[in-house]
């Protein structure tokens, strides 16, 4: 083994697919399950939140109209990226929360696989949630799934790869674009994974990823009245009600998933019902 | 021949005798009526005649509902079979069918809209309501919800005053298919439809608690938005109720639908059918008293039509029949309560201090009653209150747009996203814009249509949840891995 | 000919001021007339409607065994449409053949009917595939024999195929030939046209054409005057008249058998192009059968109960 000094990463955030620091110059001390210290990464500010919030909304209409199979191929990009990094991902599972590498290896192998089964379901969860809708009278009438617009949300903190990508891809599958609060104890691999985003076409906003404090950023996530929805499966229970309540100030659509399944995709679609007359 | 120029239509006024009226009413509790203690007049918005005396729901009543509804969920309607279920949905809607006109007549005498409009449109849509939620009942678990999706159990429904026969319907209907059993509140205005609704229940043979009925007002709203033992809550109402609702229900386990309000764009194109999209508007807005929260309220035409369509627009508007409900000619009956009508009013001078110009048809309203005019803004832009908020009521905003973005762009800087209209002989701009617009429900080249096969519900604050086809009946289903 | 200043008689300019209507959105005039057919007319506004379109009637007789008798007993019957009652107004018009204007014209005005006036179905009705000499000769013969209303045909196969020019002239060369002596209807047999859109495109082309009325139908060809077609013709006359102050008439045919339907179309009249076309100038209704429908339901209005057949004639 040689006596190098390795580089080490400096841990950003991951904002309109540039890697700034918190405004606020905050960072705070990831250690590992032994207690030594791993990294320095932001804290993020409620305005970090505001200018990831930006750029979601400005990021909106473009992914929003990109056809499905440029979604789908950019969700399998993603994958491909993160196969092509698995070592690393790994490897910071590894360091960050001390479980055994076969452990970390099964976690980003089903990550790499959830990012493909989502990949899969943009050119498909139209025609699974949608439908022509008989009428009684000579309309055309039909109801698609459509995205809800910007949606955050809270990513759990274990598994910190696995529960991120489920928190990020069946948002974005839909065609929202995103703004996620990655694990707080475990941000190592949410970060990383800005890597993986800025390497796969995906436009810059769709996905905006900050590292901080759950009970920071949440209140203002649920306040926030440019924000359509809020995945909180990464927050704790007991926080669920106030969060509901605050998001009520613009009827935010507020939901916790306990599994992947196409459900969770359509929570953050709105169905939209198109009449027109068919005649001459 | 004598001379008459004009062709006066002579008073042709539906026959009231269908209907009767009891002096009192109580709730609808286990499949009986009983007494309640306090009272409130309901009248008859076009004469302001008191047709009868409302019960007020106090807490015993409404606890004595849950807990009919709950006694019937657990020993009845859960163990019935969808098959047998739906056999009583089918039921209701051949009564309906069969006791139309009567619903008709007193909807319109409770509510204050045109007998032409409850005839032909609310009590044939909600019997078709029941006849379709009737053929789901035994087909739930192909609705796309897993193979064995359940009922959230009692429901809690809280409907307003604009179609009280229609909400009731929506509500209901689905919420039974599914194998719930419901508790259900009528606007305070508008109670007398959902009490003979409870007729209809009785004369199905419904079983008993499947469906109770509790009258009155804000108040007893609010006893089922937070009591404990409903399980799921749907409202149609106004946003500012919807979020009070939402906050109450925040620390429950309840599932929870809104249908709220709306400021619908209704975009006219140059390349639009003129006449056709002239009646579009006037339907969009004029349909009900414009006591709909879907209602086409801004008008935005695009510039180089626009004179032409306001001026064809002013003649259309001269010739809507304002008057008494119960003519089978009338098209524009009462506005629903002095409230409402003062809301209006006040709207409505705010158009007039920023500086839009009002038109109202020439039209002579009733002495008694609450009446507004059909009436136009022009001039009207983004930055007026009575291009921002629901007016609820016969009162259009016309704004102007010279580029289809430009008309998406106003059509969607709004809170609401209900409904929206889009008038244009090209396909692919339909198309197009129908993409383009964040709402719930876009008429295309047609406007306020409604089907039960049809989901229907708003983006952004103008709701959660849809009522209405596949998509609605998925609202009194579990099923889902969210909560 | 100015054609109101509308077009200027070449295919192109007739090409752009067609090109320039709006279109018609089928369901929504189907719904509008719909809605307009539950207008329930009771009591004296019936009874003013019925007189109305009485006085309305194109009273018509267009078959192949058409005699003079049966023409002179029509005849007699547009006149006093109800013998028993002279309160009862004579009818708008009887509507003929070519070779039957002469005898009617005469005997109208043998039994005091000079003020009503005859119609002689004209260019080559009903199909309108005659040369356009034939076309001009046949309208010239009708006028010579008395005729004081030309309801001719257009050439529905150039229409369907674009040549509206050709469509267009025809108009003109026969207003031409009626000049001052006789009223021009123009004929587009809506159920061959097809779609609205037609419709109004046919309805703007014979009005800048010349026309003074617009007619649906020859009576020959399903459907005929249904409520949407002559909604939209309505639209297009009372859209003529904001743009040229020119009031053109429009004429129903076909179809309009009892009170019930012909009411409908006075509701359609009322709150389409408005109050100031419900006059016989303005409206006809072309018909047969309808006259008597009216004349019962007007003897159950005044008499309280339900007429029988037997107490209208059958002429």
């Amino acid at each position: 083994m040689s006596n190098r000094i390795d580089v080490k990463k400096t841990y950003k955030l991951f904002i309109n697919g540039a890697f700034p620091r918190t405004e606020s110059g905050r960072t705070y001390e990831v250690k590992n399950a032994k207690g030594i210290f791993i990294a320095n990464p932001c804290l993020a500010s409620r305005k970090d939140l505001r200018d990831a919030v930006v750029a979601a909304r400005a990021a909106h209409h473009g992914w929003n109209k990109a056809t499905a199979y440029n979604k789908g191929q950019i969700l399998y990009r993603l994958a491909e990226m993160l196969e092509g990094r698995r070592a690393q991902f790994v490897d910071e599972i590894v360091t960050v929360t001390g479980v055994s590498k076969a452990k970390a290896e099964i976690e980003v192998t089903d990550s790499v696989d959830r990012l493909v089964w989502y990949a899969g379901w943009a050119d498909k969860i139209s025609s699974l949630s949608g439908a022509l809708n008989p009428v009684a009278g000579p309309y055309y009438n039909f109801t698609i799934p459509e995205s809800m617009g910007v949606i955050a949300a809270i990513a759990p903190e274990t598994p910190s790869l696995l529960g991120f990508i489920d928190s990020i891809a069946p948002i974005i599958v839909g065609g929202n674009t995103v703004v996620v609060l990655a694990s707080t104890k475990a941000p190592l691999s949410a970060m990383s994974f800005a890597e993986v985003i800025a390497t796969s076409d995906l436009p810059a906003g769709v996905i905006n990823i900050l590292t901080g404090r759950k009970d920071e950023i949440t209140p203002w996530m649920a306040s926030h009245m440019d924000i359509d929805g809020l995945d909180i499966s990464g927050l704790s229970s007991k926080k669920h009600a106030e969060v509901k309540s605050t998001g009520a100030q613009n009827l935010k659509r507020i939901y916790s998933f306990k599994s992947d399944e196409p459900g969770r995709i359509l929570a953050f679609m709105e169905n939209k019902t198109v009449w027109h007359p068919i005649g001459l | 021949m004598e001379e008459k120029l004009s062709f006066e239509y002579a008073p042709a006024p539906e026959s009231r005798a269908l209907v009767t009226i009891k002096p009192k009413y109580g709730h609808f509790i286990g499949g009986k009526f009983v007494a309640g203690s306090k009272h409130f007049p309901t009248i008859n918005p076009a004469t302001e005649e008191v047709l009868s005396q409302i019960s007020l729901a106090a807490k015993a009543d409404v606890d004595a509902a849950v807990k009919a509804a709950r006694k019937a969920y657990t020993t009845t309607w859960s163990k019935m079979s969808g098959k047998e279920r739906g056999k009583y949905l089918f039921r209701i809607a051949r009564i309906m069918q069969e006791r139309s006109r009567e619903f008709a007549v007193l909807e319109t005498l409770d509510n204050g809209k045109p007998i032409r409009e409850s005839r032909d449109v609310d009590v044939p849509l909600a019997a078709a309501h029941f006849f379709y939620h009737a053929g789901w009942a035994d087909k739930l678990e192909y609705a796309g919800l897993g193979t064995t999706p359940k009922a959230h159990g009692v429901a809690g429904q809280i409907i307003p005053w604009n179609f009280p026969l229609l909400m009731l319907a929506w509500k209901v209907a689905p919420a039974l298919a599914a194998g719930n059993t419901v508790v259900l509140k009528p606007a305070e205005t508008t109670s007398l439809t959902a009490l003979l609704f409870a007729e209809v229940c009785q004369q199905a043979e419904l079983p008993a608690g499947v469906v109770n009925i509790v009258t009155g007002d804000g108040s007893t709203g609010a006893l089922i938005v937070n009591h404990p033992g409903i399980d799921k809550i749907a409202f149609t109402g106004s946003t500012e109720v919807g979020k009070i609702i939402a906050r109450a229900v925040a620390p429950t386990k309840k599932s929870v639908t809104l249908e709220l309000g709306g400021k619908a764009a209704n975009i006219i194109f140059d390349d639009a059918a003129i006449d056709e999209s002239v009646e579009g508007i006037v339907n969009g807005i004029f349909f009900n008293q414009g006591h709909v929260c879907c209602a086409g309220s801004r008008l935005i035409l695009q510039e180089s039509i626009a004179d032409e369509v306001i001026e064809k627009l002013k003649n259309r508007m001269a010739k809507i029949r304002v008057g008494d409900p119960m003519d089978k000619n009338t098209d524009l009956g009462a506005i629903n309560s002095k409230e409402q009508l003062l809301k209006i009013g006040e709207l409505s001078a705010a158009g007039d201090s920023e500086g839009a110009q009002r038109w109202s048809a020439p039209c002579d309203l009733p002495g008694k009653g609450f009446w507004f005019a059909p009436t136009i803004f022009t001039g009207v832009t983004q930055a007026h209150r009575i291009a921002r908020e629901e007016i609820f009521g016969p009162v259009l905003s016309v704004l102007t747009f010279r580029t289809p973005q430009e008309a998406i762009d106003k059509a969607n800087n709004t809170p609401f996203g209900l409904s929206a209209g889009i008038w244009s002989e090209k396909g692919a701009k339909v198309l197009w814009a129908s993409q383009q617009l964040r709402a719930g429900v876009i008429w295309a080249n047609t406007f306020n249509k409604f089907d039960p096969a049809s989901p229907f519900g708003g983006y952004k604050e103008s709701g959660w949840g849809r009522e209405g086809g596949r998509h609605g009946l998925s609202a009194y289903l579990k099923g889902v891995s969210h909560e | 000919m100015s054609f109101y200043g509308l077009v200027d008689g070449t295919e192109t300019s007739l090409k752009k001021y067609l090109g320039s209507l709006s279109g018609v959105d089928q369901v929504g005039a189907d719904a509008r007339a719909a809605m307009l057919a539950t207008r329930s007319i009771k009591t004296t506004s019936k009874r003013w409607a019925i007189d109305t379109a009485i006085s309305m009637v194109d009273l018509t007789t267009l078959e192949g065994a058409d005699t003079p008798g049966k023409v002179k007993a029509l005849c007699t019957k547009a006149v006093r449409p109800d013998p028993t009652d002279a309160t009862v107004p004579s009818v708008g018009a009887v509507c003929v053949y070519n070779d039957m204007v002469e005898i009617a014209r005469t005997h109208l005005d043998l039994i005091g009917g000079q003020h009503v006036g005859v119609a002689a179905v004209s260019t080559a009705f009903p199909s309108g595939r005659a040369s356009m000499a034939v076309k001009i000769q046949d309208t010239k013969d009708a006028i010579n024999a008395g005729a004081s209303e030309i309801d001719m045909v257009i050439d529905r196969g150039a229409f369907l195929s674009g040549r509206y020019i050709e469509v267009f002239d025809e108009i003109v060369k026969i207003r031409e030939v009626c000049a001052t002596k006789a009223h021009l209807k123009v004929i587009f047999e809506t159920g061959e046209l097809v779609t609205y859109d037609n419709v109004r495109k046919a309805s703007f082309l014979a009005m800048a054409a010349g026309a003074d009325f617009i007619k649906t139908s020859t009576g020959k060809v399903s459907p005929a005057a249904t409520a949407p077609v002559v909604l939209v013709m309505l639209e297009a006359v009372r859209d003529f008249y904001t743009m040229t102050k020119v009031r053109i008439g429009v004429k129903p045919a076909g179809g309009i058998r009892n009170t019930k339907d012909a009411i409908k179309q006075l509701v359609l009249v009322n709150e389409t192009a408005g109050p100031e076309w419900l006059k016989p100038s303005l409206f006809r209704i072309g018909a047969s059968a309808l006259l008597n429908d009216l004349l019962m339901q007007r003897m159950k209005i005044d008499d309280g109960y339900y007429a029988s057949p037997q107490y209208v004639t059958i002429d």
